[in-house]
């Protein structure tokens, strides 16, 4: 399917799928953020009480405000998705519904009832239970948000490489085999990259964040202890990165050829070229102003350099993926993850040389990449999900077959209004998120809690100092 | 066969036609607790209305702050759990009211986000105007759970396993009635939730709120009473007809007991012990109301035409999520419990507000 259609006259289904992808793309950088930054704060926290400086504990609280409205941001549109699913996909939820809705449902039970519970306890508690069931709770969250990325990794792992159904008679997918659908062939992998994702954008945006302030100052504690971590994490986590996405492509070689076919950008079938730029032509089916090393895509995805790989010839064209999107979205993203390794790199050697602290032109460089992480997931999912198609649910349901009966005015108007709020809401919202993190922090930061805070529109007219959070009294 | 499918199916006969049964239970119990718990912390939004004291205001976001993510998580228990045990279900409603939906989600967002940004906006107009995205968007997401319960009350057709039907056939006076039922339901859940929370000036306020929120609850009990049975003959003969007339009977006996005590107690200032007691009573008004739905429309999940045994999931799908369900809402319910225990009683502004 090319592009020019869809904006001269949408379909119903094309517009339900655009919301949809715009709502679920934007959701996942939040939790993203949120399980790299729940087990940074677990970290932060539990090197306090180990060690007992105070630099780790005004760190957790700097971030623990950030987390706070990050990790709100990221319920609510969770809470979209949970619903929009059925919304726009009630053909979907019929027939899938029997395997994916007890996951999501497991996905409730074991996880975001976790991390609500002693959410609660992590932001406005430790001088209620005091700092050890205080890092219980910090703990808790943190695995909480780990569950659920398993669960909900599992539930879209099995709609790529679906595993241990069978169809039932009404046209609903019937399950036989649970570990099978959980641990589906693509699962593992997917979950590994996920999570080294989650923690790399985490880190990138730390880092970028650390980098800012020792531009502005560079004898803070607080921000070149968080800049030193972030960069650590960089520099070990991003070679993993790369191997499991390495690991990731032959697997999607094994289930999902034709999703690889046009990731690659391989028209046709053969002895592969790596091809490091070009633009798909899907009517002429051909790459055009193609730069390409010879043999090396064969190499990367065989081990092989005259393995032969299919292209996209090998399958009817109502069966090929959006490879006008994933062929772009998929460079974009392995070209990031170049970036952050090299930028992991000179980490290292200006650690080496003792300038880590104090080389400008390496914290304007680590500024620049702090979205990087986020960009690279939203590409990288984006590649996986428009190579699914036209299936949902690989080789099993069809994307036509899971639209919900809306028409094509009712989607609009209501992807309108998503868009609208979404952009007022959460643009404020990351404009709040912003600032937080342009202030320095300082020794003996606040809670969320507290009435610096609580009460920031009004500092000037308030004594500043007190609790004016949930303060009970008895 | 593996271990896990053996483990949960194992435990189950493969037919039991008591399952969906059980499930049905299930949902009701999820949303129950939805209703109840999400209720107040709408209730709180929506007296932002009459609530223009800023103290006043903190004081109230405050009460619910620590604890308005989990009882927002029970509408994703909600959710998944149809989607998982019904799934037709899920598939039928949530395209029959499309509209509704979308809007209950975006004010669900307003009120989420406002909790943390009131804190956050940097200016006191601000401030002033993600106050008014609160108190909009609990208006809002109240509204539409009150709508989309009408409209299923009022009925959905399906054909082909799908919605047949337009995208505003739920808009109908009943379905308004019943969103405007749900906003003064929750407020009045919310005020007698102050009432346990707070003191002074604010509790005296809501003292006020519950009184005439409390009257407004009992006419509409009336309304409801009897525009729902007309909805559908069915409900009608469940209500009037031999022998559901005995039933007919307990829902209003129990909604006059629970008024007799909400209003006697709702000004017993001398006594710290019942300012929680008008928060019962309220919960209670809304089992009721809940147990008479239920009492109408089973064994349909979506009237007219579609019951529990067709819309369930295949009997494997029930059995795996059943021991789980039945084991981790306990759990959940006690650390829940534990989280409401550590954030126990009064709220008091800061000193320095004042
Ligand atoms: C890899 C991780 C991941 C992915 C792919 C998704 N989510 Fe998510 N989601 C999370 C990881 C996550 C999280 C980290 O667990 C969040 C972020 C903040 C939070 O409370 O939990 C979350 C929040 C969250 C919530 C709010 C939970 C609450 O009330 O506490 C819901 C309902 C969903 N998500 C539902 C979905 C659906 C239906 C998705 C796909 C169709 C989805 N998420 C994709
Ligand atoms: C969080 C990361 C995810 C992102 C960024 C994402 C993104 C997308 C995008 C861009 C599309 C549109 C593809 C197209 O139409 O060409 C899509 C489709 C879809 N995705 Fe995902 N997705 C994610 C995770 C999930 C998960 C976890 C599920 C289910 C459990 C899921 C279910 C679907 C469904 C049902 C569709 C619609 C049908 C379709 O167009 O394929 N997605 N997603
Ligand atoms: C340069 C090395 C990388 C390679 C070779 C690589 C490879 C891949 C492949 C092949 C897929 C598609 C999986 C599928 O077929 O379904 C994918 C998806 C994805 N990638 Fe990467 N990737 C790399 C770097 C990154 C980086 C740096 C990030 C983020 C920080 C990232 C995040 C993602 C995400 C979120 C997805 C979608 C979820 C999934 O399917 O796992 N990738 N990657």
């Amino acid at each position: 399917m090319s592009f020019l259609p869809f904006f001269a006259s949408p379909t119903a289904i094309e517009m339900a799928r655009a919301q949809f992808g715009f709502v679920i793309a934007f959701h996942i950088i939040f939790p993203a953020f949120s399980i790299g930054l729940a087990s940074f704060l677990a970290v932060l926290e539990g090197a306090w009480l180990w060690t007992k400086q105070p630099v780790y504990l005004d760190a957790f609280k700097y971030w623990l405000k950030i987390f706070a409205m990050i990790f709100a941001i990221g319920v609510v549109s969770g809470l979209v998705m949970a619903y929009e699913i059925g919304a726009n996909w009630g053909g979907y939820a019929d027939k899938v519904g029997p395997v994916l809705g007890p996951l999501l449902a497991y996905e409730t039970l074991t996880a975001f009832f976790l991390e609500a519970g002693f959410l609660g306890i992590m932001l406005f508690g430790l001088d209620r239970v005091g700092p050890k069931l205080h890092f219980a709770a910090t703990c808790l969250v943190s695995i909480g948000t780990l569950i659920s990325a398993t669960w909900i990794l599992s539930a879209n792992s099995w709609m790529q490489t679906p595993a241990g159904t069978v169809m039932g008679a009404n046209g609903q997918i019937v399950p036989v085999d649970w570990l099978a659908i959980i641990f589906s062939p693509s699962a593992p992998y997917r979950w590994v990259h996920m999570i080294l994702a989650s923690y790399l954008a985490t880190a990138f945006m730390v880092g970028g964040v650390g980098a800012y302030h020792l531009l502005r100052d560079r004898k803070n504690q607080i921000s070149r202890l968080f800049f030193s971590m972030a960069l650590w994490m960089a520099a070990i986590v991003t070679p993993l990165q790369i191997l499991a996405g390495d690991t990731q492509g032959q697997n999607t070689l094994a289930y999902q050829p034709a999703k690889i076919a046009g990731m690659e950008g391989d028209f046709t079938t053969g002895v592969q070229a790596l091809h490091l730029f070009g633009i798909p032509d899907v009517a002429q089916g051909k790459l055009l102003y193609d730069v390409a090393i010879p043999h090396l895509g064969s190499f990367i995805l065989t081990h092989d350099w005259n393995g032969v790989v299919k292209g996209l010839d090998a399958w009817p064209k109502d069966q090929w993926p959006v490879v006008s999107v994933e062929f772009f979205t998929f460079r974009i993203m392995v070209a990031l993850g170049f970036a952050m390794f090299g930028l992991g790199l000179l980490s290292l050697w200006l650690r080496y040389k003792r300038r880590l602290y104090d080389t400008k032109w390496f914290h304007y460089l680590t500024m620049l990449m702090a979205p990087s992480g986020f960009i690279a997931i939203v590409m990288g999912w984006t590649t996986t999900e428009t190579g699914r198609q036209p299936w949902t649910v690989y080789g099993l349901v069809t994307t036509a077959q899971s639209a919900s009966p809306i028409s094509l005015p009712v989607v609009m108007t209501s992807f309108a209004v998503i868009i609208v709020i979404y952009a007022l809401v959460f643009g404020s919202g990351i404009l709040y998120v912003l600032k937080m993190m342009a202030k320095l922090p300082e020794p003996g930061e606040s809670m969320p809690d507290d009435a610096p805070l609580r009460s920031h529109g009004l500092v000037g007219q308030v004594a500043l100092g007190d609790k004016a959070g949930p303060v009970a009294a008895e | 066969m593996s271990l896990l499918s053996f483990l949960t199916g194992g435990l189950i006969p493969a037919t039991a036609p008591w399952l969906p049964v059980a499930f049905a239970g299930i949902m009701a119990f999820i949303i129950l607790m939805y209703v109840i718990l999400d209720g107040f912390d709408l209730g709180i939004g929506i007296l932002f209305a009459l609530e223009r004291d800023k103290t006043h205001r903190d004081v109230m976001v405050n009460s619910i702050a620590p604890v308005w993510d989990g009882n927002e998580t029970w509408l994703v228990l909600g959710g998944s759990t149809l989607y998982g045990s019904f799934p037709l279900a899920f598939a039928v409603i949530l395209p029959a009211v499309y509209p509704l939906v979308i809007l209950m989600l975006m004010g669900l967002i307003f009120r989420g986000t406002a909790f943390e940004f009131r804190f956050r906006a940097p200016t006191e107009k601000l401030r002033l105007l993600w106050d008014w995205a609160f108190l909009g968007g609990s208006v809002v997401a109240a509204f539409c759970q009150g709508a989309i319960l009408g409209g299923l009350m009022h009925g959905t057709p399906i054909v082909n396993r799908a919605y047949a039907g337009g995208a505003l056939d739920w808009l109908n006076p009943f379905t308004i009635f019943c969103g405007f039922a749900v906003v003064v339901g929750y407020s009045l859940l919310g005020a007698a939730w102050m009432i346990w929370r707070a003191s002074g000036e604010l509790q005296s306020n809501m003292r006020v709120y519950a009184k005439y929120l409390g009257m407004a609850m009992l006419v509409i009990f009336g309304i409801v009473g009897i525009w729902s049975p007309l909805q559908n003959p069915a409900y009608y003969d469940r209500w009037f007809n031999w022998p559901g007339i005995f039933a007919t009977a307990v829902a209003p006996i129990s909604v006059l007991i629970l008024a007799y005590i909400f209003f006697k107690h709702l000004n017993s200032t001398d006594q710290a012990a019942h300012d929680k007691t008008p928060f019962f009573c309220a919960l209670g008004f809304f089992v009721v109301s809940f147990g008479g739905l239920g009492y109408s429309i089973f064994p349909q999940i979506v009237p007219p035409g579609l019951d529990i045994w067709q819309a369930a999931a295949p009997t494997v799908s029930l059995q795996f999520l059943f021991p789980g369900v039945v084991i981790l809402i306990p759990v959940i319910l006690a650390y829940n419990i534990f989280a409401y225990y550590i954030f126990r009683g009064k709220i008091e502004a800061g000193a320095h507000y004042h």
